[in-house]
């Protein structure tokens, strides 16, 4: 009659205590040392690893500043503006987790950036961490939806008229559009439904971010990181342990980039405010010169060069689709573009394509911004199209190194 | 871009801080307290403009005086104004409630009928707690547990109490109080209802939340709202 198997008989392996006792039933505690502390990490990878950590705290500064500010502001067309000057000059304190919210969206986008395109250049994206490369564009998606929902909630002039255009934006798309931009702004003009429904869609999608980062994270362990030769570890003299090598080279990242931010919060914060947004909203006066955040401007440029209006709307949601597809579109066996000549320069020419689409949008595509702009969007889509699929064929007789210890230093 | 990692060794058992030697050891265990500290630190301040984003607002901006004129307010009506989200208020006393205000036999009926409770400012401690008789200036609190006493001026012999001169009396508990608001005697309120801070700048202005010149009063200083 024994049973061997039983939990019914104390088990005499169990040690005592607390934490063992926690973690034989939930082992969290053994799950953060293996994903965290002994979790073994290339030995190579550089400062442009350190972007993952830094997006999970900004995020989580967001969050935090957010759930306070959304305390103290009330979602209607007639009470947002003033909610939100009364949060700058009233609320103790209530400035400071404005300018923090305000300056981390900037720095969230700009981190982004940085961390797409480490993933791009070191070939991050292909196999085995397609699905990692996947829900980090949806990621990506995510959170600039989540920006321009929040964009839209100070109800100031710039805000109104953001959200007026994107409607119209909407508007282009053949058939549907008109009926759909209706719906969407629940009704003829961007009003009290719409206010209250991107304050939501801002506050749920923001709490999404923070699960999709889980799974991506999740992913992320299943097959370790890439590093910046593009080889997979031959050993375990190609790695260390997580902690505390990283957890140092991540903490000296965060307070280089916390320096960085509080910078921007106490003495730059002109370079996060846009003054025609302290004017409230009017719907019968469009500012003089309106254009969306620095982040969205190279989308923007992309919008203005193409000459038609469905066209443009079609190439600058294009240009997020084809980072989609680009595991699938390079065909190359080799990852990092240290080992791709070819490859490397052409990255080169994407960052600066992408950097003057951004001053293209600035200003308006008007006589020779036009013509930069169409063809830094024939070079966008030319990369991944048709640059991406035949530079594989550049590269012979390239020969990797033979484990990322006897590898010595190099360059980028 | 270089290579991470102090330690340039091949072996994976030496990648383990714990396998160093007991000198480096209690550097290591010192830096990681201060790194510790240091961290602790930054959060802590860090979390400071959160919790202070919870405090009440500022008190002085949010608080500007009340002016309310009385000059269309009859004799024997009363107004209630906010101010400081608490009801005050301003009653219309006709010559027969000054009167009854003032007889000795009311006095007894009072837990404090010279106001020596520290229950209205100095230029209001008098037999009718007010700058001038005719207008009653209090705020609507009843010292008890809080409710908003009813206005009932009306003198009456039996309700709601015996031989009632007119006055206030809270729906709550029964307390009452005097149209001076004073409380009565076998009542659960302990003191008078307080007078606000006020000034009258013409006969018929009543200014809430400012003293008149020459007065300094500060309201947090009474012994209870
Ligand atoms: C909310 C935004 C995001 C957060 C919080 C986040 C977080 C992280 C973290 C913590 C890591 C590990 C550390 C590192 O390698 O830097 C990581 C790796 C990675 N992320 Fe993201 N990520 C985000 C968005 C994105 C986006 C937009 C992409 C691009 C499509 C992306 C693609 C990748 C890839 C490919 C890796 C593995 C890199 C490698 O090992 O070489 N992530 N992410
Ligand atoms: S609150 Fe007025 S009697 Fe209790």
């Amino acid at each position: 009659m024994t049973d061997a198997g039983s939990r019914d008989r104390p088990d005499e392996q169990e040690k005592a205590g607390l934490v063992p006792w926690l973690d034989a039933r939930l082992p969290v505690v053994s799950a953060f040392r293996r994903e965290y502390v002994d979790y073994r990490t290339p030995r190579n990878l550089n400062g442009l690893w350190n972007f993952g950590a830094i997006l999970t705290v900004v995020l989580l500064v967001m969050l935090a500043t957010g759930i306070f500010l959304a305390v103290n502001y009330t979602p209607t067309a007639a009470g947002a503006f003033a909610s939100i000057e009364a949060i700058d000059r009233q609320l103790p304190s209530g400035w400071l987790l404005r300018s923090i919210h305000v300056t981390g969206a900037s720095m969230f986008l700009a981190a982004l950036y940085i961390h797409l395109f480490r993933g791009l250049y070191y070939g991050s994206y292909k196999a085995p961490r397609e699905v990692l490369w996947l829900t980090g564009l949806v990621l990506l998606a995510m959170v600039m939806l989540t920006a321009f929902a929040g964009y839209v909630l100070p109800w100031g002039q710039m805000s109104y008229w953001g959200a007026d255009v994107a409607g119209k934006a909407v508007d282009a798309i053949p058939g549907v559009g008109p009926w759909l931009e209706h719906f969407l702004q629940g009704g003829d003009a961007p009003g009290d439904v719409s206010l209250h429904r991107f304050f939501i869609l801002h506050m749920v999608l923001a709490f999404a971010v923070l699960g999709v980062v889980g799974i991506h994270v999740a992913a992320l362990h299943v097959t370790g990181s890439n590093n910046p030769l593009g080889i997979e570890p031959r050993g375990a003299g190609d790695t260390l342990p997580f902690h505390p090598y990283y957890t140092s080279k991540d903490a000296l990242g965060l307070i280089l980039f916390a320096l960085l931010f509080a910078v921007v919060v106490f003495f730059l914060p002109d370079v996060v405010f846009e003054a025609e947004n302290f004017r409230p909203a009017n719907p019968l006066h469009t500012p003089a010169d309106i254009e969306p955040e620095w982040y969205f401007l190279p989308f923007y440029g992309i919008l203005q060069s193409v000459p038609s209006k469905f066209g443009g709307l079609l190439a600058s949601v294009g240009a997020i689709l084809v980072l989609f597809l680009v595991p699938w579109l390079d065909r190359s066996p080799i990852r990092s573009a240290r080992f791709r000549p070819l490859y490397r320069a052409c990255m080169g020419v994407l960052v600066v394509c992408f950097v003057l689409l951004g001053f293209v949008g600035r200003h308006h595509a008007q006589g020779g911004w036009m013509i930069a702009g169409r063809i830094a969007v024939v070079y966008y889509f030319a990369h991944f199209l048709v640059l991406l699929p035949l530079s594989a064929r550049t590269e012979r007789g390239i020969v990797l190194p033979d484990g990322i210890a006897g590898a010595g230093r190099r360059g980028a | 871009m270089t290579t991470t990692g102090p330690l340039e060794t091949d072996n994976s058992a030496t990648d383990s801080p714990a396998s160093d030697s007991p000198a480096t050891g209690k550097r290591r265990d010192f830096l990681t307290l201060l790194t510790l500290a240091a961290g602790g630190a930054g959060v802590a301040a860090f979390s400071w403009p959160f919790l202070d984003s919870l405090r009440p607002g500022d008190s002085g901006a949010a608080r500007p005086p009340v002016d309310v004129d009385v000059s269309k307010l009859p004799p024997g009506q009363q107004i209630t104004v906010v101010w400081h989200g608490s009801p005050v208020f301003i009653t219309h006393r006709t010559p027969q409630a000054l009167e009854r205000l003032q007889q000795a036999s009311l006095a007894a009926r009072l837990r404090d009928p010279s106001s020596a409770a520290l229950q209205q400012p100095p230029y209001a401690a008098n037999w009718h707690r007010s700058i001038v008789p005719a207008y009653g200036v209090v705020v609507g609190i009843c010292t008890h547990l809080g409710c908003v006493p009813t206005y009932s001026p009306a003198p009456d012999p039996t309700t709601p109490v015996a031989n009632w001169p007119g006055g206030y009396a809270c729906p709550c508990h029964g307390s009452k109080f005097d149209l001076a608001g004073r409380v009565f005697i076998g009542a659960p309120a302990p003191y008078n209802l307080p007078v606000p801070p006020y000034a009258m700048p013409t006969p018929t202005t009543i200014r809430i939340g400012a003293n008149p010149p020459g007065t300094d009063f500060d309201f947090s200083s009474i012994q209870q709202i």
